[in-house]
């Protein structure tokens, strides 16, 4: 037992001193802060401003135009040539919108000029704007008050309720997909990178024939345990540290941010903001809102019995090819059958988040090798608790048989040498060991 | 006395390939044991079989009187033929840590460690990763990471390949020094030299049998090829001589004088020989040849395979 926490100390402790994991540790929380806060920083960065000059023949239009952030609207008036010229000789973001005659129900022929193709974004502002415009023409032309129309135009939004025998709850389904295929991806993400690290930790051993001093002192079961608990806390250790400083780095910067987008705000509504934007932000907010209806602490337990439970049963069978070959190219060849599963369990995880509680669902949730990922993106959903427990139970099982199995490849691949290994080899070791 | 090692019809077997064919033998306690065979004769599974890195499929292991077991790893020490350590890993950090793992608690693995680190005059080693050593200065480590735990029984597998002849001395006399104090040493090797040099018992394993065995003297008495080899100032008239000369070797002149060997037979003795070789010429020097390990092992192991 002291020989495995020997191991298990040394595996973790090269590993956590290496610069690589100090760099990892520090930029993984930026990368996560950036993936945050990017998009909505770029979403308040000034973007470049496009001036149209609207020559509006018909004369309604102008003076309706609403300028925003990132387009000026200006009416001009004169002849459409020396305006034409104006913009060709003028800035490249200036343009030219020529409005023609409107003449009872037929549309008014509209054209917007430029040095180059105008951006789709001013186009869609200008057809919305011109649209909404006629709109109230044509309403009041009808007899009918534009504000009535506004006062009962509806917006409805379906918001779900979760029965149980404790009573209801608001539900989420957004945010559960959110969570499920997050913490999913997680477990997968972590399986890949740690698997790998022990199969090439055992590579190292086996090639540079440290093995042999080793297995003279330590059985080669304890050594294979040993490497996988030892590699198993260094992922833990990276992402608790990676949990805390996200947390700081989201705090700070997403304090620096809001404080922006609040100036942002203001200044927006001084200028009038056009209603889409105001919609977006209240699904944003029902999101945070249906985030806190997320069970946390079932949430967080499942995810650490899989994240532990499919990490240390893959890590087994990782070991094991690596016990079994010499190089990566030979490496590549076991790796296929192993990570399989894994794969098809991320890819099909979409599946299983348009029907949480299907067949396809139950399956792969209870298939050890497919659970870590399925289950997890499942468990936000509130699947049954007997189907949580039965897949826990099916991943004890499934993590002490391929423990078991990888332990007897192990043992006798670690001290082949200058032997290709082929599957029937393989087949043989298990039978005879 | 007990002896250090000793196995009873001992059996191993690779799918169709049997490794090692019933062997029986001791190792007495004291000696310095070499372990002769061409390559794949099994000596490698023998010593993964005491080292317990692998099981017999039948047969047992006696240390020291006592069944195998685990408890004995750390009174063993073994240094393999493929050299092996961790390459990024310090020297001294290594070391202590294949210390620890043979059963030594901190402060004593740190003390050996220290001990060797200033007997073998590397103290400037200790924080230096092993990718910068030289090949001999790795093997060097390796050496103590074999034989840190005071083991009583040392297998050394072609301890001397890989070192130059300085530090190849260096090694001899530590390995030397450890049987002195009371080791017990297998050796394996090809280096018939080195058998000839150190070793006090051989066993010579060929096509997963045993071939030959026991005490460095009585294999080779065993091998006598009643040759002597006698050097005169003056070359020898073998018209009047009463003993018929070897062909290959009569009067050759060298630095010495001149050189004759004779084959006598079991019925006479080498004194008769020399009398009557004081009276023909003045005698230089005049010795049994004794056959080589070399030779014993070319003969053996040939006649073995000529006869398959």
């Amino acid at each position: 037992m002291s020989k495995i926490s020997l191991i298990i100390q040394r595996e973790y402790l090269i590993r956590v001193r290496k610069k690589s994991f100090l760099i990892m540790t520090i930029i993984g929380p930026i990368l996560f802060a950036a993936i945050m806060i990017l998009p909505a920083w770029l979403a308040t960065r000034e973007s470049t401003e496009n001036k149209v000059m609207v020559l509006d023949r018909s004369g309604l239009f102008a003076n309706k135009f609403q300028s925003s952030k990132s387009i000026l609207f200006e009416n001009v008036k004169g002849d459409e040539a020396s305006q034409k010229q104006q913009v060709l000789e003028g800035e490249e973001h200036n343009l030219l919108l020529v409005i023609g005659e409107v003449s009872g129900q037929n549309l008014p022929d509209i054209r917007l000029f430029g040095q180059s193709n105008p951006p789709l974004e001013v186009i869609s502002v200008v057809e919305k704007q011109i649209n909404g415009e006629l709109k109230k023409i044509r309403l009041k032309s009808s007899g009918i008050d534009p504000a009535l129309v506004e006062s009962i135009n509806p917006d409805v939004e379906v918001r779900t309720s979760v029965l149980s025998e404790e009573g209801e709850k608001d539900g989420g389904s957004l945010a559960a997909t959110i969570v499920g295929y997050g913490a999913g991806f997680l477990i997968y993400m972590f399986i890949f990178l740690y698997g790998s690290q022990i199969m090439m930790s055992v590579m190292e051993e086996k090639t540079s024939r440290v093995v042999e001093i080793l297995v003279s002192s330590v059985k080669p079961f304890e050594l294979m345990l040993g490497k996988i608990v030892g590699v198993a806390l260094v992922g833990l250790t990276q992402f608790l540290l990676w949990v805390v400083l996200s947390f700081a780095v989201s705090t700070a910067a997403g304090k620096l941010f809001l404080d922006k987008s609040k100036i942002q705000t203001e200044t927006q509504a001084s200028v009038g903001k056009p209603d889409i934007e105001t919609k977006a932000e209240s699904k944003g907010m029902a999101m945070i809102s249906e985030l806190k209806n997320v069970d946390i602490l079932k949430l967080s337990l499942c995810f650490v019995v899989y994240f532990l439970g499919g990490y240390l049963m893959y890590s087994a069978l990782f070991a094991a090819v690596g016990s079994a070959v010499e190089s990566q190219q030979e490496a590549q060849q076991f790796m296929m059958p192993v990570t399989i599963p894994i794969i098809l369990s991320i890819v099909l995880a979409q599946f299983v988040i348009k029907d949480p509680h299907g067949s396809l669902a139950f399956w792969l949730s209870v298939f050890p090798l497919t659970s870590p990922v399925i289950m997890m993106v499942r468990v936000p959903f509130e699947p049954p608790v007997w189907q949580i427990i039965l897949s826990m139970l099916m991943l004890v099982a499934g993590f002490l048989g391929t423990t078991w199995l990888a332990g007897k490849v192990f043992r006798v691949g670690i001290l082949m040498y200058g032997k290709k290994v082929t599957w029937t080899e393989i087949a043989k070791w298990l039978k005879n060991g | 006395m007990t002896p250090s090692i000793e196995t009873r019809n001992l059996t191993k077997q690779y799918g169709q390939h049997r490794a090692l064919d019933n062997l029986s033998f001791s190792i007495p306690k004291g000696s310095v044991y070499g372990l002769l065979g061409p390559n794949g004769a099994g000596k490698t599974s023998l010593i993964r079989i005491i080292n317990q890195i692998t099981g017999p499929d039948s047969g047992e292991v006696f240390f020291e009187g006592q069944p195998l077991g685990p408890s004995h790893i750390a009174r063993i020490g073994y240094l393999p033929e493929e050299r092996g350590l961790y390459k990024k890993s310090k020297v001294g950090e290594q070391l202590l840590y294949f210390a620890r793992l043979k059963g030594l608690s901190q402060e004593e693995a740190l003390a050996r460690t220290k001990d060797w680190f200033i007997r073998l005059d590397i103290k400037e080693w200790w924080n230096k990763n092993v990718e910068e050593l030289s090949k001999g200065m790795a093997q060097k480590v390796q050496f103590i990471a074999s034989v840190i735990h005071n083991p009583e029984f040392i297998i050394l597998d072609e301890p001397f390949s890989g070192f130059d002849p300085v530090n190849s001395n260096i090694i001899r006399d530590e390995i030397l020094r450890l049987h002195s104090e009371g080791a017990t040493i297998l050796f394996s090797t090809h280096r018939m030299d080195t058998v000839e040099e150190l070793c006090s018992h051989i066993l010579l394993l060929d096509k997963s049998k045993m071939v030959l065995e026991g005490p460095v003297k009585q294999v080779r008495d065993e091998f006598k090829t009643h040759l002597f080899v006698a050097v005169t100032k003056a070359p020898i008239d073998f018209e009047k001589f009463p003993w018929e000369p070897n062909a290959e070797c009569m009067n050759l002149e060298g630095q010495d004088g001149y050189k004759s060997s004779f084959r006598i037979p079991e019925t006479r003795q080498s004194n008769e020989l020399v009398f009557d070789l004081i009276q023909a010429a003045d005698l230089v020097s005049f010795a049994e040849e004794l056959p080589s390990f070399h030779d014993i092992f070319v003969q053996v192991v040939g006649k073995n395979n000529l006869a398959l």
